[in-house]
């Protein structure tokens, strides 16, 4: 198709260098190092972009700086690898914890207010899955702002933005991305929420930087635009995912309403009990005890109540079961100096004060670590004519959305604002080279748009059912068919009741079709996504038959390196789970080879 | 439970209206969002901004009850019934609960809400004393709800010209800051019978907001500081 054509009478179009995907983290560090070029840079987010789910994260930020006690980014390599269950490829974690120290101390020099140590250093924590020297004594490796550092992070950030002049589309909900014949990618489709309407917005190069997906649970500690939206483009655009089946449950969320309270709370001295005072992290994790990795506390909080050793009355109101996280032994003064927001949380959410009483918590949905596959510069990669793994041109991702793959198997705390940081910062320098290597712009086909101006239309379209209850129905299922333990039989039926949902989405329509601000179609157009979430969770999980990491089948209890040391790849096209190996090899230092994992 | 629900459509031609709803809820342990959603549930054109449903991303500000405050961390147990719900006062109306926000990240952009400092970089952190950090408590956890702005008469009258708390609010917080060179700018940049001095200290900022921050401290900082270097 040579030439440009009208795309659609009326629909307008605005035209950039490069485009950015979301206004989180990943994305607004992308485009600070953008900004910061000559190039011209849009950002496009669904909401306000401190409204993101960045501004959640509390523990921290990892990094090797030794600020409190011994550390070398190697260990926290070693940890990375160990944490993930061998799963994650070690040239992308060399990088990232590589990368992590100079990394962190810009977001100090841009004006993040780390909390401090007496020779005004920047304060760090214990975390969970944390040692020195390659799986010896705990480390104190996670640089935080209190317990808000997510919100610290993601105010810094934006304020640079401001700074630099970035240009914002807030409250622009992303459809589809634009490409051509060849695969290239040429912007996207993207809906004004205030106004209703469509528009195209063009660049040479895009950057998708969505987030997670938690909200695919019913218990999840993640905020409700969760939704997978850049998950539910690319596999609109014939892309895989990768890893889908591993969603990490945080140990922590406090019982029944899924907010999390920090692994900080415990990397300061807090801890477990069960419903007998007994300080059960010690039968799971001798060594790391309560500061083991998540899956591994989640799992055996799990276990606790089901075996009957939960805390309190099995009660819809507390989900049925829950342990104490115990830490008014930490004292009035530490809690109030670092961490004032748990207290604050524990009081309005749980209604008890954790200066005197412990918190009643429970495993909750929290970090998808499966995602659209990247290289180290966030370029997205899907297998193509020449191998497995071949950059779609000009289409990146990074952070939570993305799977590149740093967290593997389980995600170590405090890896993920870094992971937001060190790829969105490496992503925006690789644009640059890539604007620089294709300085025109193609042209946008005319047709490029046609299928998500459908479905924008689609939902002018009267229905019997309602999108709320499916989506209701959609977070129970995956709670109940995907969740910390599963076996072959609860996955497929899984998969069958998300046949029926996808049925019943198909008869949906809105009460309110209106275009000013109408938050019901957004919904509706959420849910789309969240469906394709669902279906390459379970069908990834089906695939999948071994446990490791937050993956934990019943019915196939251990690791399997010999056929499993692989990822796992997602098409949405009949359904199909390909593999591709895991990069043992990382770039400089040696490989880590795979170990049984003991905490 | 009882709700007076401020509705505005402006595709429907009607003027905005109150609307009464009843809801079957149980309040133990429930927050205001909670039951708002299970209404936008049963009737999905009510519109509403919300996300993190924790407090943290200033999305859900609202009036209620006559109160600035965030939905989602305003217990249903705590509110008289009819519980009235109305957008935030002093912004214009969009539609139902949403309002626009501009004018209120118009004045926050307007103080420079960025650390300025332009020595040369350090090749590792800038040090500052635990004792300089604590000046930063209460300024920087800031989540720009517009609780307080909105609240606050001297914002209603004079938007484009007076900064409000919020605003206000984040330049103490770089003012404060050990690390940022910019002070005499700054305090040029608010020395301004508007920007800073429209506020009368009434405190209906410190009472709005879901925080717990307090403006009016801030902002008397702020002018000690002028009456300091003028003398």
């Amino acid at each position: 198709m040579a030439g440009r054509r009208f795309v659609e009478p009326g629909v307008k179009t605005r035209r950039f260098d490069a485009l950015i995907v979301g206004g989180g983290g990943a994305g607004l560090r992308a485009a600070l190092q953008l900004a910061r070029s000559d190039y011209k840079v849009a950002v496009v987010s669904k909401v306000f972009p401190t409204r993101s789910h960045t501004v959640s994260a509390q523990g921290g930020i990892t990094a090797a700086l030794a600020n409190v006690d011994d550390d070398r980014w190697e260990w926290h390599m070693y940890d990375t690898v160990k944490g993930g269950d061998w799963l994650g490829d070690q040239d992308a974690i060399e990088f990232m914890c590589r990368e992590a120290v100079t990394a962190v101390y810009e977001l100090e020099h841009m004006g993040l207010p780390f909390s401090r140590l007496d020779n005004g250093k920047i304060y760090q924590r214990p975390f969970g899955g944390q040692s020195k020297n390659f799986g010896g004594d705990q480390a104190t490796r996670t640089c935080a702002a209190a317990d808000r550092t997510g919100h610290a992070l993601l105010h810094t950030l934006y304020q640079q933005n401001i700074a630099c002049r970035t240009q914002f589309f807030d409250e622009y909900f992303a459809l589809d991305l634009l490409r051509d014949a060849e695969g290239y990618c040429l912007g996207i489709a993207a809906m004004s929420i205030g106004t209703g309407e469509p528009l195209l917005i063009e660049a040479r190069t895009t950057l998708l930087a969505t987030g997670g997906a938690g909200r695919v649970f019913w218990n999840s500690s993640n905020a409700m635009i969760n939704t997978g939206d850049g998950l539910g483009m690319v596999l609109r655009a014939g892309l895989p995912l990768q890893d889908m089946e591993f969603w990490q449950f945080h140990p922590t969320g406090i019982a029944g309403v899924g907010c999390l309270i920090t692994e900080g709370v415990r990397g300061e001295g807090g801890y477990l009990l069960n419903g007998n005072g007994e300080r059960f992290m010690e039968r799971y994790a001798p060594h790391a005890k309560d500061l083991a990795s998540r899956d591994v506390v989640a799992r055996a909080i799990a276990i606790e109540i089901a075996e009957g050793r939960g805390c309190g009355p099995a009660s819809p109101q507390r989900g049925g079961g829950y342990v104490h996280l115990k830490l008014d032994h930490l004292g009035e003064k530490t809690i109030a100096e670092k961490l004032p927001g748990i207290r604050d949380l524990a009081i309005r959410f749980a209604g008890v004060d954790p200066v005197e009483k412990p918190i009643p918590v429970a495993p909750t949905a929290h970090y998808m670590m499966g995602g659209i596959p990247t290289n180290l510069y966030g370029q997205v990669v899907a297998p193509a004519r020449f191998g497995p793994e071949e950059p779609v041109p000009g289409l990146y991702a990074v952070g939570e959305c993305a799977c590149v793959s740093v967290h593997g198997a389980n995600r170590l705390g405090g890896n993920s604002l870094l992971d937001l940081i060190v790829f969105g910062r490496a992503a925006g320098r690789h644009m640059q080279e890539y604007l620089r290597d294709n300085p025109y712009p193609r042209p946008l086909p005319g047709d490029a748009a046609e299928a998500s101006l459908a479905r924008l239309r689609r939902w002018d379209r009267a229905g019997g059912e309602r999108v709320a209850a499916i989506s209701d129905d959609l977070r129970h299922l995956m709670q109940g068919h995907a969740g910390v333990f599963r076996t072959d039989a609860v996955l497929r039926e899984g998969l069958e009741n998300l046949n029926e949902l996808e049925g019943r989405l198909a008869r949906a329509g809105l009460q309110d079709t209106s275009r000013i601000f109408n938050t019901a179609r957004i919904e509706a157009l959420e849910l789309e996504n969240l469906m394709g979430v669902a279906r390459a969770t379970l069908v990834s999980a089906i695939g999948r038959t071994e446990s490791r990491g937050a993956h934990t089948r019943e019915d196939f209890p251990v690791r399997d390196d010999e056929r499993w040391l692989k990822h796992t790849l997602y098409s949405r096209a009949g359904d199909h789970v390909d593999t591709k190996p895991v990069r043992l090899k990382p770039l400089t230092v040696e490989s880590i080879r795979p170990q049984e994992r003991e905490y | 439970m009882k709700f007076r629900l401020y509705r505005y459509n402006p595709e429907s031609g009607k003027q905005p209206y109150m609307q009464d709803v009843e809801l079957d809820i149980d309040p133990a342990g429930r927050m205001l969002l909670d039951a708002l959603l299970a209404i936008k549930a049963r009737d999905e054109t009510l519109s509403l901004r919300r996300s993190c449903r924790e407090g943290v991303c200033g999305s859900d500000a609202m009036n209620v009850n006559g109160r600035n405050r965030l939905a989602c961390i305003t217990p249903l147990g705590e509110l008289s019934e009819p519980i009235e719900i109305r957008p935030l006062p002093g912004l214009p109306v969009i539609r139902d609960l949403i309002v626009d926000m501009e004018p209120f990240y118009r004045q926050y952009r307007s103080i420079k809400p960025w650390l300025i400092n332009d020595d040369p970089v350090p090749e590792t952190e800038r040090p500052q004393s635990p004792e300089d950090r604590a000046l930063l408590d209460g300024a920087y956890e800031c989540i720009l709800c517009a609780c307080c702005t909105t609240a606050c008469p001297s914002f209603w009258w004079n938007p484009d010209k007076f900064v409000g708390p919020a605003g206000l609010l984040q330049a103490y917080r770089f003012i404060a800051d050990s690390r940022d060179e910019a002070m005499a700018a700054r305090l040029d940049n608010l020395e301004d019978p508007y920007r800073l001095y429209r506020c009368r200290g009434i405190m209906n900022c410190v009472d709005a907001c879901p925080k717990g921050l307090n403006p009016t401290e801030a902002i008397g900082r702020i002018k000690a500081l002028l009456v300091k270097r003028r003398v």
